[in-house]
């Protein structure tokens, strides 16, 4: 039911929001939530936003991994459809990143799967981001305790 | 297979891909080794380059056979290993 896709290519939020709906009558909202690059600026250079982020990931393992957590939220919730697409690769401040949309038939369970989803895919898929500054440089991003605790309160 | 050295496929993602100096690898360690814990003691002392992957003072995280695993796991020949960076997607 899930759709679910790890790709360098860029998606249409659009598009892939009419191909959960397509033909469904049952559906009654969806949640979305699409991440993208942010122009973060290094504490010591704060006139100097990256220049990109390179996402780098376990091939073997990542569909696997979100797999099991479509599965989580389909336990937990009522839902009628589902979409993950996550992108890596290198990308420049402005373009997505992430996509994922939860269909169900009510606003409450359709906007908590799509927070519990994104909450997992931060901190559960084996994704790395390496952030490239302006000068050439480049060095990988640290884990948040903030992304930990958010995943934290759907335990 | 007890006593006998065995395989397996060892691999390496992030800054440790970096450290390390390849994504992956096949080892044979000893029978001695059996948990993952065993397996980063043993690497640690195989070369200065797998020794910095380790005593970076970083967390570590594994999976075994693309699962998300701890140090307690136990191994046995032909599993694939990866060692990484907390993850972070999203």
């Amino acid at each position: 039911m899930a759709r679910i896709s790890v790709q360098t290519e860029d998606f249409d939020v659009g598009a892939e929001l009419a191909a959960l709906t397509a033909g469904r009558t049952d559906i009654g909202g969806i949640g979305c939530f699409v991440g993208v690059v942010r122009d973060d600026k290094p504490h010591d250079q704060p006139d100097k936003p990256i220049a990109a982020l390179t996402l780098e990931h376990y091939p073997a393992m990542t569909l696997r991994a979100i797999t099991r957590i479509v599965e989580e939220a389909e336990r937990r919730w009522s839902l009628l459809g589902c979409t993950v697409i996550h992108r890596v690769g290198r990308m420049e401040p402005g373009a997505n990143i992430v996509l994922v949309l939860a269909a169900s038939a009510h606003r409450g369970a359709a906007l908590d799967a799509t927070a519990f989803l994104i909450d997992w895919l931060k901190t559960k898929a084996p994704f790395w981001k390496r952030e490239e500054f302006p000068d050439g440089g480049s060095s990988w991003v640290e884990a948040k305790e903030a992304d930990d605790a958010a995943a934290a309160r759907w335990a | 297979m007890s006593g006998q050295p065995f395989s397996l496929t060892v691999l390496w993602f992030a800054w440790l891909k970096e450290r390390v100096g390849t994504g992956e690898e096949t080892v044979t360690p000893p029978a001695t080794v059996r948990t993952v814990a065993d397996l980063m003691t043993w690497l640690a002392g195989l070369d200065a380059r797998h020794a910095t992957a380790f005593g970076a003072g970083k967390t570590i995280r594994c999976a075994v056979n693309q699962e998300f695993a701890d140090p307690a796991t136990v191994l046995a020949s032909g599993d694939e290993v990866a060692f990484f960076p907390p993850v972070t997607g999203g």
